[in-house]
């Protein structure tokens, strides 16, 4: 069978992916799907885990309110990127300093 | 059986990881989103490797039924200013905040090789393991309080969604169709 390794390694490349992607991108967009991918990555470690000790379901409960909490984040950010590109006509992220003094 | 196990697993990961790179490298936020489908594809082929049908269908539909479609929504909705000119301003303190990362993650690929200890193969799984049977019932029952929390959090973030989208001046905005232009306070 699959070592629990490789799965491990697959989940570790996806995160490091997606927070590079969130560090270097300006797009608001595409920020927002590299949380995505953040979360993506975090809900494979905890299936994997769980496969790993079958004793019960704890890692794809939690996996599953991730999702869930995942959908949710998606709307209200991509509300929020709305709410700024109608401020500023812009989905550049450093472009949104309206809090700067 | 192993075999077939392991093509699958190195088709879903190598999906996964394409995907993700071009998530982050498109500069059309378009093709972003699509890249975001494939590595959502790949996940999903992984969870069932993992013996995890049930999340696996909870992330198609959720995932690329609703997260997906939402981004291209919104960004057909933005137009072309949804891809705006190549990120070049003040790329520095960004590029080291990556080079960081990504030493970080190199040092930590090593020390973990380091340690050792050999590759744990997964143990064979329970008939029942991951189905949406046994899932559910581990989900109304223990998992109940935080489930019903849920659909609190989700009419939160509908309302919080559409009162950010629609703007404060929901009557001026009326009366001046074409353009948003005095939004702000």
């Amino acid at each position: 069978m699959i070592p629990l390794e490789y799965y491990l390694a697959v989940a570790g490349a996806v995160f490091l992916i997606g927070a590079i992607g969130f560090v270097v991108r300006r797009n608001l967009l595409i920020q927002l799907m590299s949380v995505e991918l953040l979360l993506n990555a975090v809900n494979l470690t905890l299936v994997a885990f769980n496969r790993a000790r079958q004793d019960d379901h704890n890692g794809q409960m939690f996996a599953f309110f991730v999702i869930a909490v995942a959908a949710a984040e998606a709307a209200v950010g991509l509300a929020i990127g709305l709410a700024i590109y109608r401020l500023s006509r812009s989905v550049r992220s450093d472009e949104a300093d309206l809090l700067r003094n | 059986m192993s075999g077939v196990a392991l093509a699958f697993f190195g088709l879903s990961a190598l999906a996964t990881l394409v995907g993700a790179v071009f998530t982050v490298l498109a500069v059309n936020p378009i093709r972003s989103a699509m890249a975001l489908l494939l590595a959502i594809g790949g996940t999903t082929g992984l969870f069932l490797g993992l013996d995890a049908q049930f999340l696996a269908a909870i992330e198609l539909i959720v995932y690329a039924g609703a997260v997906v479609v939402l981004f291209v929504f919104v960004i057909m909705l933005i137009g072309p200013d949804a891809s705006p000119a190549a990120d070049s301003k003040a790329g520095f303190s960004r590029t080291l905040g990556a080079v960081v990362l990504g030493l970080f993650a190199v040092v930590t690929g090593f020390l973990l090789m380091r340690v050792g200890g050999g590759l744990h193969p997964l143990p064979p799984s329970r008939p029942e393991f991951g189905t949406i049977d046994s899932f559910g019932r581990e989900l109304f029952t223990r998992g109940l309080v935080p489930f019903e929390l849920t659909t609190a959090l989700f009419v939160v973030a509908v309302v919080g969604a559409i009162a950010v989208a629609r703007g404060r001046h929901r009557g001026e905005e009326r009366a001046v169709e074409p353009a948003v232009k005095e939004s702000a306070p």
